[in-house]
């Protein structure tokens, strides 16, 4: 094991800052991209499935 | 049945669907293996101690940043030549993926620049043509959004898309052509891998997770554009039926 | 002309404009993509002598020394064939160290004398825990002392 602590852990050897700013915005980008597309895709199936039963109307 | 059959939206918004949770699930797994591996099995580093753990997401996604405009240009490529329409949707669909990783490989470059170098960012040729390749997945992001024609739109991206890709190489050997700050590859296939197993092995897996993660979510946007485009159709309007 | 044509040659004209901005980017580039000049170049005279430029190579080891009280430091720059005096007044990045890669920005005075505003580490691109180098080191040593 490479970390005496937790503290240790997210102390990074001084560098906790850069290393957690790197892997936090990165996963923060994945998760937007993972949310908006969720939202997108079922927004997209409710509106074509409106059209399609204003059509049949 | 052949592998034409899926050239069809239709077959394919079935096969697609069918292999989402897969990759998904892949990635997931993968990216918290590697992850392991980066934070309690990689040792810290002789020079940059515990910075250079940043190479974990940084390599990868500069990697993908790459691999994805190439992708799409193929696919560009291939809907230019042959006038298919999942090519053109593919390399719609890619687009978002390849810029998020491209501005994560510029930030995390930051982030690294910074502690061991001494700076946040500097034009050498490496950082300058990685930023001009965030510059041309906006523009063709854009150039689709402002074009309504759907096939002209599908043409005119695929077309600067391929402009564009004269940038790839650019970027890769950008480090061997001109003094740069930024340092030269790690990992290439001309030599042997200047980086402990371990550290390396970090690298692959989550490198392979970014793979499955980006054919995911590419999959889902995929689908989504075809049942847009395809909306008139018979199967469509069948599945939207069936689910409502 | 049909709307159609016209429209299609909005999209040709939009793309050669991104063509031409690319080219001029590219060309003002061009100057730039010399990120630095080693020590042996600004001997050559291949560096400007007119504005700032920047100067890479290795920190000689045994030349960095560090004014007393402040924050000012003077060492060597070399390529192993020549090498070039410079003084910096600022914090030296974590990686700056005898015998590692050193990129510094600034002017060349009329005395040889390197004055920098920046100095940036260039690190190489191996990764290995601190017993792999310290082992390839003495192993490095080990061969030295046969071929001598």
């Amino acid at each position: 094991m490479e970390w005496a602590s937790w503290s240790d852990f997210w102390h990074m050897g001084g560098y906790g800052f850069y290393v957690w700013g790197s892997f936090g915005v990165t996963a923060a980008c994945v998760l937007v991209e993972v949310v908006l597309l969720k939202r997108a895709a079922g927004e997209t199936r409710r509106r074509l499935k409106r059209m399609q039963q204003w059509e049949e109307q | 049945m052949n592998l034409y059959t899926y050239a069809s939206p239709a077959n394919f918004y079935t096969l697609a669907g069918r292999l989402i949770p897969w990759f998904a699930w892949g990635a997931g797994i993968l990216t918290l293996w590697g992850l392991y591996i980066a934070f309690f099995l990689a040792p810290t580093d002789f020079q940059q101690s515990e910075a250079y753990r940043i190479i974990f997401i940084h390599v990868p996604a500069a990697w993908m940043s790459m691999f994805i405009y190439l992708v799409m240009a193929f696919w560009g490529a291939i809907g230019l030549a042959f006038n298919t329409r999942l090519s053109f949707m593919m390399a719609r669909a890619l687009a978002p993926t390849g810029a998020m990783f491209t501005f994560v490989a510029l930030w995390t470059g930051a982030w690294w620049g910074k502690p061991m170098w001494g700076a946040w960012w500097v034009w050498d040729a490496r950082l300058t043509s990685e930023l001009i390749l965030l510059f041309l997945y906006v523009g063709i992001i854009a150039l689709w959004a402002a074009i309504d024609d759907i096939k002209r739109g599908d043409r005119a991206g695929s077309l600067l898309t391929l402009i564009g890709s004269i940038n790839v190489p650019i970027i890769y050997f950008s480090v061997k052509w001109w003094n740069t700050l930024h340092q030269g590859a790690s990992v290439s296939v001309t030599k042997a891998p200047s980086m402990a197993a371990i550290m390396l092995q970090g690298m692959l897996i989550l490198s392979i997770a970014a793979w499955l993660y980006t054919i995911a979510v590419v999959l889902v946007r995929v689908r989504r554009i075809i049942l847009e485009r395809e909306r008139q159709t018979e199967w469509v309007k069948a599945l939207l039926e069936k689910e409502s | 002309m049909k709307s159609r044509h016209k429209k299609l040659m909005v999209i040709v004209l939009a793309l050669a404009g991104i063509g031409i901005a690319a080219a001029l980017i590219l060309n003002a580039f061009q100057s730039n993509l010399v990120f630095f000049f080693s020590p042996t170049q600004v001997a050559n005279g291949e560096a400007p002598t007119n504005r700032a430029f920047r100067i890479g190579g290795l920190v000689e080891a045994g030349s960095l020394k560090r004014d007393a009280g402040g924050l000012t430091s003077h060492f060597v720059v070399t390529d192993t064939a020549k090498s070039m005096n410079v003084v910096y007044t600022g914090i030296l990045p974590d990686l700056f160290k005898e015998g590692k890669g050193v990129v510094a920005e600034g002017r060349l005075g009329a005395d040889g004398l390197f004055t920098a505003t920046q100095v940036l580490a260039k690190h190489d691109e191996n990764y290995m825990p601190p017993e792999a180098a310290h082992a390839l080191e003495q192993a490095q040593k080990a061969q030295k002392s046969v071929v001598r």
